[in-house]
């Protein structure tokens, strides 16, 4: 054995030569120890291929030969073959391996098992296939040493080594075989060169003897060993043929001495640290890192030798424009490339980098789309889809604190197991249904059913028989007897079980035994074998004469029950049958009496009537069905002979014959195969498309696919083995893990099937669970043209082709899945708190939407389902819906509702049931309020508890809604006018409605006040503001500060009266000539003597039940100069906008006249008293309505107050030369003023914004588009350059559609009658139309629709309803004047005290008149009372003129709208009039004069009236004068015609002559007639009822003249009379 | 003389035993059964924190619904003008009490404590700095509140500009506004830091009327000698 070093060619002799010895004597081992082996085999397996990185690490590790030396003993076998190619074996000498070869070939032949056939074979192909290959160069063995210094210069510390040295050496590059040599060398040996070679020689022999006793203890040692040997006989056979084999050898070989050494030259050093610098210093000098310069590379280089830069610029050719790259990069970029293999293939011909020329486009090359002009062509246009979102996407673990999720699935694919395969044979088809049945005898055996059944057999039968022994059956007690039935009847349940148990598990013996036959007959016929399958039946003998005393004892004993058991049963039968005969009898008997008792009945009552007969035909009929049950028939007697005969039959059937040897089957797979030389052809082809096939398993979680599995080639018995696992960290809640189990034939897979594997729980971790098989199928069908059977394919055994049967390709997938466990033993599992139940469904069940999702929501059965399946706990009060639904649903049949929840748990959220709900008055309130029902809008404090509300708040509101449909005659008098109403209320309902929605349209400028975007000149004016003095010389009025209404409450708004003046106040006229009798001699007697008559005029303001009066002045011009604080309160204390604008209160301005009366003169002691009476009578009213004080924020100047035409005991009369001032003004215009200021302090922000919002709320317009258009725009240009104009060209009619203003304008003939009444005075005429327009009552819109929008009504509606505002009022009046031949116009603008109104202008004699339509009168331009304050704009039937002027006031400005400054016109040139039609009617016709009708009305009238004041005077008789009242009413009449201007003085003259010295005031009142409150109101302000004189009279007198069309004039004449 | 006398006091007795059994019945009606609830809000506006402002001061005001009633206390108040402090905190503190009793038939409309902060701008002018709302706590015990703050932005860039030159920055026509949710969807508000507020709260007689708010746990139920219970559970031993 002691060679030399530099041959090895007799070791390598000699190891081949052990190497086979070994072999031999292997094979015969593992003949013995082969079914040892085969489980074990299993395990290995699984453990070799799991980690296949490992697997390659390990493989290089083991290409170091220290490594190797250090062979794997036990299962790594795998690995250790794989050494083998690593290595390098490529030299491995033919014959060794032909050797190798046959010797495989042998020992498969054989028969090993399974397995070990399987390892061998292994390493046979791999060596063929290596053959095959013909690279590795020999480069990565001589790499080998450098890796084992590099590797081992921190492992090898310890051997002494001086690392620096081995490093210089390193640093050197890759060391040559003889630095490699003196680096192994030197290490371990200080002194160094000497005594090297003799050392290494002595080592090398010790390894060799080691060897060699090694070698001889291999055959004891496991087989195993063998490819380590193997190699090192590879490894010599290499050195063998290499240049430098000694040095190599020797190195190797002292490896092996390290090994061994080590330990001996151990020695303890600090370890060593090299830092960072110096490693990359190495590494750059080792040339691995390379930095390319940035110089410029010099063309020459870059071009193939000996070439010419060729410039195709200089050709004429033309080339692009390179992308720009800065000249550093290029170069950096050129010497990278250059120093690659091939580089210079990337320049071109000019020396530089190739480059295409810029590839970004100036332009874009999309070509564009004009879908704004024309229809885009469908193909380019865009689709929009909406974006999908991925079921899972956002299915976190609930809980989970950051997304990333420390959740970890372990997926363990351990293995395939085919229980069928289209390429089985039908041999393996057989083999696996033996299998099968194999299987299910063991767990039968192992569950061992039958044996418990006999046991407990006859632990029951022997209990029985003791309890009949001991009581002898003598003394048994009636539970005795129950116990005893019992255990009969139990001891019968058993034998049946067990009977049944024995039969099955007898013919499955009798199946395995003919499966296995038909596998033998198979085998014979196709003589060779697929399957390693065998069956050894094993005989149990047995002792024959026990067994057959058994088998005997146990057939009597059960024929013994039975008979028993029949006997009972015959006991019992026959017991029936006595009860049933007797019971047949009884009725036999009655039968028979009844028949007997018919016939007696018959002979007695022979000429009874029909009914009678009918009666026994009856019963006769019945007869036959009482006849009784039929005639028993007696139980026959058990046979029990029989009994035997079927005991002994059954026995047997099921049961081993006596004596006959126990079979035991056993199944081993430890049968050889054929080998497929020896098959035939078609098998040959099966075998080698089992080899073509491979599977991998893909894993698929949440329907994602996250891994797969190796694929593995299919074995010859169908199982394949993955042993892979899989770790899934995971973000989503699992939802499915499923496996798709895929073939691979060649470079197509299909697949094969699908196995859904359940998420497990929580608590299920990774190592404590088993593998688990799951089945799988396919139903795919495959056919095949040889062996294989194929899949779907019907298949028999039967020689004559019956008993077909068909196979779908199936099999188990063994694997697991479990939650992985983190470094600390952690579980990445969920918590399990969050899933209690542990439930299959996973984390999905804490959400019932994800897990049954939506829809499933109204299912109730899945609900069920899911309530269930999650366990969800009914204590959980989040559960507590869920529980009564499911309740509910389970309490009654489970129905699917046919009907669709909307508000699935609608109930749970009612407090109150329905009904209460609905008959509470509380919720009936507060539902009120919320709906904004106006009486209850802003009610405050609802009482909390029920009892509180009464019923008398719900009376307005009833009331109302009843109103709504009654409507009271008796309050109208007229049942036209309710009729009127009724539409009214209508048409304000439907606005109202309407303006509800738009008060909850809010703008920008409703929630905040925010700065107006400055123009340029305005920021200057800002800018220059800040130059300007702080206190100037003449400071301007600065604007109040604006309350908002909010926050207001009672108290915090005063109304500010102030009344400057009054000029001509009607004056006292002495009642006689008697200066003398007049009382107010003595007091004003200086007054008396200067101005004979005079006035002592106050003025008493009235708003919301607050009276407030000044201080009393002197004569017919006062001047008061007062100022008066009334409180005003919002309704309900709402002090928002809208409750504001729609107070209805009105300020009273009542002038009074104080007249002091002497009532005597006391002279009761010592001074002397004088007693007088005040009394105070009306001279005249104002009356302002709030919303025009709210709206307009003051009213600032002088009125009309309203005077009676006639007041008696006061004169008109001018008072000439006093006021020689006012005389020019006073001298158009009769009757009386005053001067007032009204506001409100503090100032409120007046609710314009809901005009501004009304405008948003579009009507419907039949108006063309573009018209509407340019409307706004004059609009809003009017409203942006004059806010304080009113104007507006479009109005809404009755419809609520927009209607462009000029089509209201046309002329339309006033009633004929007016115009017969003046036919030669044109004047008149004109102010008898004027009066009547101001005839039909007024009703002001802004007050009944919440002051917001205007509705106009057409003339022809107006006379209709005879109601309407002043914009109704104007039209018509301006109707009439154009169709009289006038020049007329509607003025838009502003009035006081209506705030924005219409006015009428007229053109006459180059003079302009303006005239206010609801009161008649008509002022001059230039009268400074008229009321008309500011022009807006001008309307006629062609045009609307904007006043562009700089005043509004009418004395200001010029009424020309023809000038262009001075108007601007709405249709000019560039807009010319569409020519709009109007929507007035072309003629309105009238009613005519229904005197009847007024004369009863007049009636009605004077007797509410008179009732009226008598109930106002509840504590002084009152007293009619009948006389005067008869001389009133003719005065009535007189002054209608008159026009209310002040008749002739012989009207008072002729009162007085009539009443003589009677004191008498009064007045006419003079009101257009509407409704009957007005009148009684107007009569009840004048306060003519407050005299409290004893012997005062009253007059009333009231007169009613119908003007045509209903329009009715009311006249009351009242006055008080005193008798003097 | 003394009869008269005598006839005097009888008279006065009379009437004082009348108004005493009317007293007496008024106290037995509100003890037995109430019918109004009281909510006493105590507490304070602590602070703000608006890193970018100083020298702010608070206004605050109750926004209720129809069926409250404030019975005492301030209903609107302005706090000092407070700049920061030089600690590190640079929180404003105003610690402004506030003491406010409500009384109510329905816990509909319950008050909103509407809190606006103004303060100074670059040129002096006072601007606002934050509005702010919160329902009074409904349960009885003490809480605490942090407001979040905003502010309407101006529409358009131009005004951004012209209103921070002019100091008129847009402001709400109300600050109640704050406290509802209807047409707030026209605004656009920036937001704009915190304010604190604590809340001290008692109820009477809520659970008599059957508006359980409180946390069902009956502890410490003390006797109700005062009325006044932090507890509403008091009233039911």
């Amino acid at each position: 054995m002691k060679e030399p070093p530099g041959s090895v060619e007799d070791p390598g002799e000699n190891l081949r030569r052990t190497f086979r010895a070994q072999r031999q004597r292997r094979k015969k081992r593992l003949l013995e120890q082969s079914s040892a082996q085969e489980s074990q085999d299993d395990v290995d397996e699984i453990s070799t291929i799991q980690p296949h990185s490992e697997d390659e690490a390990s493989a290089e590790k083991a290409a170091d030969p220290e490594v190797l030396s250090r062979l794997p003993t036990g299962s790594q076998r795998g690995l250790s073959s794989r050494l083998q190619h690593t290595a390098g074996s490529q030299h491995l000498d033919d014959s060794v391996t032909r050797h190798l070869e046959e010797k495989l070939r042998a020992a498969r032949s054989k028969g090993e098992s399974l397995q070990q056939e399987e390892a061998s074979r292994e390493p046979g192909s791999r060596l063929q296939s290596l053959r095959d290959r013909d690279t590795v160069t020999r480069f990565d063995r001589e790499v080998d040493p450098d890796r084992a210094g590099r590797h081992d210069v921190p492992l090898d510390l310890g051997a002494k080594v001086k690392f620096r040295e081995a490093a210089r050496q390193t640093e050197k590059g890759l060391p040559t075989a003889e630095e490699a040599y003196n680096f192994f060398t030197l290490n371990f040996e200080p002194d160094p060169q000497g005594g090297t070679e003799r050392i290494s020689r002595k080592r090398q022999k010790q390894k060799k003897t080691a060897g060699g006793v090694r070698d001889e203890e291999g055959e004891n040692e496991a087989e195993e060993q063998e490819d380590g040997e193997v190699d090192d006989d590879n490894q010599d056979e290499n050195e063998d043929q290499s240049e430098e084999a000694p040095l190599v050898r020797d190195e190797e070989e002292d490896l092996f001495i390290i090994e061994q050494s080590s330990q001996d030259f151990l020695e303890v050093r600090k370890a060593e640290y090299v830092g960072y610098r110096k490693r990359i210093q190495r590494e750059r000098e080792s040339e691995l890192l390379f930095t390319p310069s940035f110089r410029k590379v010099p063309t020459s280089i870059k071009l193939p030798e000996n070439m010419e830069p060729r410039y195709l610029e200089d050709e004429g050719l033309y080339v692009g424009e390179r992308p720009p790259v800065s000249l550093t990069n290029e170069n950096i970029l050129e010497n990278r490339i250059l120093k690659m293999e091939e580089g210079k293939e990337w320049f071109g011909d000019d020396g530089r980098i190739m480059a295409l020329p810029d590839p970004i486009k100036e332009s874009s090359t999309r070509p564009p789309l004009f879908h704004m002009e024309e229809v885009l062509d469908p193909a380019l246009q865009t689709v929009y889809r909406k974006a999908l979102k991925s079921k899972y996407a956002n299915l976190y673990i609930t809980g989970t604190a950051d997304p990333e999720g420390d959740y970890q699935l372990d997926v363990d694919v351990s293995g395939l197991i085919f229980s069928h395969h289209p390429l089985f044979s039908r041999e393996h088809v057989l083999g696996a249904r033996l299998a099968q049945l194999y299987d299910q005898y063991l767990t039968r055996q192992h569950n061992n059913l039958t044996g418990h059944l006999t046991d407990k057999l006859n632990g029951l039968r022997s209990a029985l028989r003791n309890m009949l022994e001991i009581h002898g059956g003598q003394s048994l007690t009636e539970a005795m007897q129950q116990r005893i039935s019992e255990y009969s009847l139990e001891v019968r349940n058993t034998r049946q079980l067990r009977d049944t148990e024995q039969e099955k598990d007898r013919t499955l013996l009798k199946n395995i035994v003919k499966v296995w036959k038909e596998i033998k007959a198979l085998r014979d016929f196709q003589k060779f074998t697929n399957t390693p399958y065998k069956l050894y039946l094993r005989k149990e003998n047995i002792n024959r004469a026990t067994d057959e005393r058994e088998y005997e004892d146990e057939i009597l004993a059960e024929v013994l029950e039975l008979e028993a058991e029949s006997e009972e049963d015959y006991q019992r039968k026959l017991a029936e049958y006595k009860k049933q005969l007797e019971e047949w009898k009884l009725s036999r008997r009655k039968q028979k009496s009844k028949k007997k008792k018919r016939k007696k009945k018959k002979g007695q009552v022979q000429d009874d009537t029909e009914e009678e007969d009918k009666d026994q035909e009856l019963s006769e009929s019945e007869g036959p069905v009482d006849e009784g049950p039929p005639k028993p028939e007696p139980p026959n007697k058990p046979d029990f002979d029989s009994i035997e005969q079927r005991v002994r039959e059954k026995a047997f059937r099921i049961r081993r014959k006596p004596g006959e040897s126990i079979l035991i089957p056993e199944l081993s797979a430890s049968g050889n195969i054929t080998a497929s030389e020896l098959c035939p052809r078609a098998e040959i082809a099966r075998r080698e498309d089992v080899a073509r096939r491979s599977l991998f398993i893909k894993i698929l979680y949440n329907d994602k696919e996250v891994s797969r599995t190796d694929s593995r080639s299919l074995n010859t018995d169908f199982r394949v083995h993955f042993g892979q696992i899989f770790n899934l960290k995971i973000v989503n809640c699992p939802q499915s893990i499923n496996l798709q189990v895929f073939e691979e034939i060649g470079s197509s897979c299909s697949l094969l099937a699908q196995v859904f594997i359940p998420v497990p729980e929580p608590s299920v971790l990774t190592g404590s669970v088993p593998l688990e098989e799951f089945e799988f199928s396919s139903n795919q069908r495959v056919m095949f043209d040889h062996e294989g059977v194929g899949s779907d394919v019907p298949l028999s055994f039967a020689a004559d082709g019956s008993n077909k049967q068909t196979l779908l390709t199936s099999g188990k997938v063994s694997c697991c899945v479990s939650w992985g466990i983190g470094e600390d033993d952690v579980p990445l599992a969920p918590p399990v708190s969050q899933q209690p139940g542990g439930i299959h469904s996973g984390l999905g069940r804490l959400d019932a939407v994800t897990y049954i999702g939506a829809s499933g929501l109204y299912d109730m059965k899945k609900i069920g389902e899911w309530a269930t399946q999650s366990r969800l706990d009914p204590n959980d009060p989040t559960n507590v819906s869920i529980m009564q639904l499911l309740k509910v649903a389970s309490s009654g049949e489970v129905t699917a509702p046919g009907y669709f929840r909307l508000e699935q748990l609608q109930e749970e959220f009612n407090f109150v049931t329905e009904e209460e709900f609905e008959s509470s008055r509380r919720f009936r309130l507060l539902r009120l309020r919320n709906q904004e029902v106006a009486e209850f809008r802003n009610y405050k404090y609802v009482p909390a508890l029920e009892r509180e509300v009464t019923d008398k708040m719900f009376q307005d509101y009833e009331k109302r809604l009843k109103e709504g449909e009654i409507i009271d005659t008796k309050e109208h008098l007229d049942s036209h006018r309710a009729l009127v109403a009724k539409y009214l209320q209508k048409i304000r309902e439907s606005v109202i409605n309407r303006f509800l929605l738009a008060k909850h349209h809010y703008l920008l400028s409703d929630l905040v006040i925010e700065e107006e975007i400055p123009s340029i000149g305005i920021l200057g004016i800002n800018l220059f503001k800040l130059a300007e003095p702080k206190r100037p010389l003449r400071p301007q009025r600065k604007e109040r500060k604006k309350v908002t209404a909010q926050n207001l409450s009672d108290g915090d708004i005063k109304l500010l009266i102030n009344i400057i003046r009054a000029y001509d106040i009607p004056i006292r006229r002495p009642q006689s000539n008697k200066p003398a009798q007049s009382p107010q001699t003595a007091i004003h007697g200086s007054d008396w003597l200067t101005n004979q008559v005079q006035v002592r005029p106050f003025v008493e303001v009235s708003f919301q039940r607050t009276v407030l009066q000044t201080t009393t002045a002197d004569g017919p011009n006062p001047c008061w100069n007062e100022e008066l604080q009334l409180p005003f309160s919002a309704p309900n204390g709402d002090y928002s906008t809208v409750s504001l604008q729609s107070v209805k209160d009105d300020v009273f301005i009542n002038i009074f006249d104080e007249v002091v009366y002497e009532t005597g003169v006391n002279d009761r002691g010592s001074g002397k008293s004088v007693h007088t009476r005040a009394e105070k009578h009306w001279l005249g009213s104002v009356r302002i309505p709030f919303s025009t004080i709210y709206s307009q924020s003051r009213i600032d100047g002088t009125f009309k107050v309203n005077t009676p035409a006639v007041l008696l005991g006061y004169s008109k009369e001018r008072s000439h030369g006093n006021n020689g001032g006012y005389d020019t003004l006073r001298s158009l215009s009769e009757g009386a003023f005053i001067t007032l200021f009204i506001t409100i302090e503090p100032q409120l922000v007046p609710g314009e914004s809901i005009r501004e919002k009304m405008k948003e709320v579009k009507f419907d317009s039949q108006e063309d588009e573009r018209l509407l258009q340019a409307s706004e725009t004059f609009e809003r240009e009017a409203a942006q350059a004059y806010p304080d104009r009113p104007c507006f060209t479009t109005v809404i009619d009755l419809n609520g559609k927009t209607v462009f203003i000029t089509r209201y304008i046309r002329p339309l003939n006033p009633p004929q009658e007016l115009l017969d009444a003046f036919p030669n005075n044109p004047q008149e005429a004109t102010a008898l139309v004027a009066r009547f327009v101001s005839l039909i009552p007024s009703l002001p819109d802004r007050v009944s629709f919440s002051g917001v929008c205007d509705l106009w009504s057409t003339c022809d509606q107006f006379l209709t309803l005879l109601a309407g505002d002043e914009e109704e009022h104007a039209v018509l009046l301006c109707n009439y004047f154009l169709s009289m031949g006038k020049k007329a116009w509607l003025i838009i603008g502003t009035a006081i005290p209506e705030g924005p109104t219409a006015y009428v202008l007229t053109l006459e004699q180059s003079r302009y008149l303006i005239w206010n339509p609801s009161s008649g009168q008509y002022y001059g331009q230039y009268d400074t009372f008229c009321p008309l304050q500011a022009v807006g704009c001008l309307v006629n039937a062609d045009n609307v003129w904007l006043n562009i002027q700089e005043y509004t006031s009418p004395m200001r400005m010029s009424f020309d709208n023809t000038k262009g400054n001075l108007w601007k016109p709405f249709f000019s040139r560039s807009f010319s009039h569409p020519g709009l039609s109007s929507v007035q009617p072309e003629e309105l016709v009238y009613r005519r004069v229904d005197k009847a009708a007024a004369a009863e009305l007049q009636d009605r009238i004077e007797k509410i009236l008179k009732e009226k004041i008598m109930e106002w005077r509840p504590r002084h008789p009152t007293r009619w004068n009948r006389y005067c009242t008869t001389t009133l009413k003719q005065f009535l009449p007189k002054l209608e015609l008159s026009g209310g201007q002040d008749v002739a003085e012989g009207h008072r003259h002729e009162l007085q002559s009539l009443l003589g010295d009677n004191r008498i005031s009064g007045f006419p009142l003079h009101l257009p007639f509407s409704e009957i409150r007005p009148i009684i109101e107007a009569v009840y302000s004048t306060g003519v009822h407050n005299v409290q004189a004893s012997n005062v009279e009253f007059a009333l007198a009231v007169y009613v003249h119908p003007y045509p069309n209903n329009v009715l004039s009311v006249w009351v004449y009242l006055a008080s009379l005193v008798r003097t | 003389m003394i009869s008269s006398r005598i006839l005097l006091n009888r008279d006065e007795l009379v009437v004082k035993q009348r108004l005493i059994f009317r007293l007496r019945t008024e106290a037995v009606m509100a003890t037995s059964n109430p019918s109004v609830f009281l909510l006493t809000v105590n507490g304070q506006i602590e602070g703000a924190n608006f890193p970018e402002y100083d020298n702010l001061y608070c206004k605050y005001c109750f926004v209720y619904g129809h069926d409250w009633a404030p019975t005492s206390g301030l209903e609107e108040g302005i706090t000092q003008i407070t700049c920061k402090g030089s600690q590190s905190s640079h929180r404003l503190i105003w610690n402004f009490p506030l003491e406010t009793t409500f009384k109510s038939t329905n816990p509909s409309g319950w008050p909103q404590l509407v809190v606006s902060v103004y303060g100074p701008d670059v040129f002096g002018n006072d601007v606002v700095r934050g509005y702010g709302a919160t329902h009074i706590p409904f349960t009885p015990g003490q809480h605490t509140r942090t407001i979040p703050m905003f502010v309407p932005e101006p529409t358009w860039r131009v005004q951004k500009f012209t209103s921070w030159l002019l100091g008129r920055r847009p402001e709400y026509t109300d600050p109640k506004v704050v406290a509802q949710g209807e047409g707030r969807e026209v605004t656009r508000v920036r937001s704009q830091g915190f304010v604190t507020v604590s809340f001290h709260i008692m109820t009477k007689d809520m659970k008599k009327l059957g508006y359980d708010t409180g946390p069902s746990s009956p502890a410490n139920a003390q006797s109700a000698t005062s009325g006044w219970s932090t507890e509403e559970q008091a009233y039911d031993t």
